[in-house]
């Protein structure tokens, strides 16, 4: 289980949960749950193109899902901003449907950008993915105050001068970065459940933001570890054991906040995240 | 004629098949549409398509009938996102996220497993696109049975669900059970998306959800006119794109034509963007508020139907 094509699963699960559990923790805290699932499964069709034109995939999930992250930011200051999303999405499946018809695929190949291949991981897509999630991390982390001040108290962020739909087309162009990396090598279903269920179950631990984002990454690196193993184990998918470990930490946290909040009548909420930022 | 219609088009039967279920989901789907823009639950809309497609791929392992798989799959996935979502709006997002990824991960545990006990080449690609051209004429009458029964519900609890969507707090105070309301409404979302998708594939059925709706809502002043007008546009979108499908088989040399979805999908994107070049209404433009531009047709209408 920790040697040969193994060794590259476990770095880059790593890596990939570290990079989603920070990433996630905005995307549950601002509610972009649905940007967060429309960029990595439509970025899929920039590949298919890719493939089609002869050139390398990386690029068309790069440019397809950077143009989904503007194109949203851009229209969602317009129109509503899931609706917005929801058309960015049938557009860039419907591109990817046109690509398919085109070219000679294999569906196997459909499969694994969908679901995922981490097993089949190679040495050499180890660093492109870590520099990726490197300009990730660094990116919230300039972002850091920005992000919370605009989710929780946008009274305070606009009276600081912040712009929100700057923020917010910041934030999207960041969730584009974290899938260009990830989707070809862990696919789109991967990231999506460990951008929600971690840290919505964090949240529910912890009102303050500093523990929850800790807390979220932790809960992302035991998600994919776990995965890893039962995967190993049993040769099923391993985006399988990831959804459903991370939807495990949900209900847990749910069901420990709903305690708390009739042991002392103190739900989690957003105002204390507010007295941190 | 010829030059628009390429010979065939009117004698093709699959072409009947596809004009009049297009037809149909188009319909229903922009009636759904309306109020799931209008309630900000586009997510959840977009997310009971793949929960549906899991049921299907569920049912492909299980050798039970696909329609029973796609239905059941869905009116599930509506409970367990009522089920698990409070009632603020960001919770429902989450919510509807954590079904979603756990449908996900079951579809690929799904079609891990089909792919590995028959070997059934194709079945993924087949229950993530669909195909209009493909469906069995046979399946129209059960399809548009299951549509009346959604549009009867939609009709059945219009005025409590059009009070609940414009402001709870209203409908509260004329002892309207939000809730239940809202999760008749899911429930109902979920049998016309389940029906979409497996009659014209999951990629379709969130664009004629969404798309004639969110145009319609942004052009149209009353609530009444916008869902005339987003069935007419979703109609019109759908029947073009059937005709330029079948057109773009004589396209190419190779005789490969571009399948069905990209057309219609490419209309009904082309409307929207078009809908977003009017100039927004000053009521909209007070703030940035996440309604925006429903705003309007909401006061009007909310009135209309108050009254």
């Amino acid at each position: 289980m920790f040697s040969g094509f193994m060794v590259n699963a476990w770095l880059i699960g790593t890596i990939v949960a570290f990079v989603g559990g920070v990433v996630g923790f905005f995307v549950v805290l601002r509610g972009a749950a649905f940007p967060a699932h429309a960029i990595p499964n439509g970025a899929f069709a920039g590949a298919a193109g890719a493939n089609l034109i002869g050139v390398n995939p990386l690029i068309g999930l790069g440019v397809f899902s950077l143009g989904a992250a503007l194109g949203i930011g851009r229209l969602a200051r317009r129109g509503r901003a899931d609706a917005v999303t929801a058309m960015a999405l049938v557009m860039m499946l419907a591109l990817g449907a046109a690509f398919l018809s085109q070219s000679t695929e294999y569906e196997p190949e459909i499969f694994s950008l969908l679901f995922g291949e981490i097993l089949g991981v190679s040495r050499g897509q180890l660093l492109p993915v870590a520099l990726l999630g490197l300009v990730c991390v660094v990116a919230v982390g300039v972002l850091y105050r920005r992000l919370l001040l605009t989710s929780i108290a946008p009274e305070i962020a606009a009276a600081q001068g912040l712009r929100p739909e700057l923020v917010d087309t910041a934030f999207l162009v960041v969730i584009a970065c974290a899938t260009t990396m990830t989707v070809p090598v862990v696919g789109a279903l991967l990231i999506f459940t460990l951008m929600i269920g971690p840290p919505a179950a964090a949240r529910c631990f912890t009102d303050r933001a500093e523990m929850a984002l800790a807390g979220s990454v932790v809960l992302a690196l035991l998600t994919v570890w776990a995965s890893l193993a039962c995967s190993y184990t049993t040769n099923w998918p391993v985006g399988f054991f990831v959804s459903v470990f991370s939807a495990g930490w949900f209900g847990l946290g749910r069901g420990y906040a709903h305690w708390r909040s009739h042991a002392s009548f103190e739900g989690v909420t957003d105002h204390t995240l507010v007295n941190v930022a | 004629v010829d030059f628009l219609f390429e010979p065939g088009f009117f004698s093709s039967s699959p072409v009947h098949v596809a004009l009049v279920i297009g037809a149909v989901s188009a319909v229903v789907s922009a009636v759904v549409g309306v109020f799931t823009v209008v309630r900000g639950q586009s997510f959840a809309g977009h997310a009971l398509t793949d929960v549906a497609t899991t049921g299907g791929s569920a049912s492909f392992f299980y050798g039970i009938s696909p329609l029973l798989g796609f239905l059941g799959a869905g009116v599930l996935g509506a409970g367990a996102m009522e089920l698990v979502g409070v009632q603020r709006l960001r919770g429902r997002d989450v919510a509807t996220g954590i079904v979603l990824g756990v449908a996900t991960g079951l579809a690929a545990l799904y079609l891990y497993l089909d792919a590995t006990r028959s070997a059934t080449t194709g079945a993924a690609q087949q229950i993530l696109f669909g195909s209009i051209f493909t469906i069995a004429s046979s399946t129209i009458p059960f399809v548009a049975a299951m549509s009346v029964v959604t549009l009867a519900v939609i009709a059945f609890i219009y005025r409590p669900l059009l009070l609940s969507s414009l402001s709870s707090e209203l409908a509260a105070a004329r002892g309207i059970a939000s809730r239940y309301v809202g999760l008749l409404f899911i429930l109902a979302l979920a049998i016309s998306v389940g029906l979409s998708s497996i009659a014209i594939g999951s990629i379709l059925s969130t664009a004629l959800l969404i798309g004639p709706a969110a145009t319609s809502l942004r052009l149209t002043k009353t609530l009444r006119s916008a869902f005339v007008f987003a069935c007419v546009l979703g109609v019109v979108c759908t029947w073009l794109g059937v005709l330029f499908a079948y057109d773009s088989y004589y396209w190419f040399p190779s005789s490969q034509g571009l399948p069905v979805s990209f057309f219609i999908v490419l209309l009904i994107f082309l409307a929207y963007l078009a809908s977003g070049l009017r100039p927004i209404r000053r009521l909209a433009q007070r703030r940035r508020d996440p309604r925006d531009g429903v705003a309007h047709v909401l006061v009007t209408s909310g009135n209309a139907a108050v009254h």
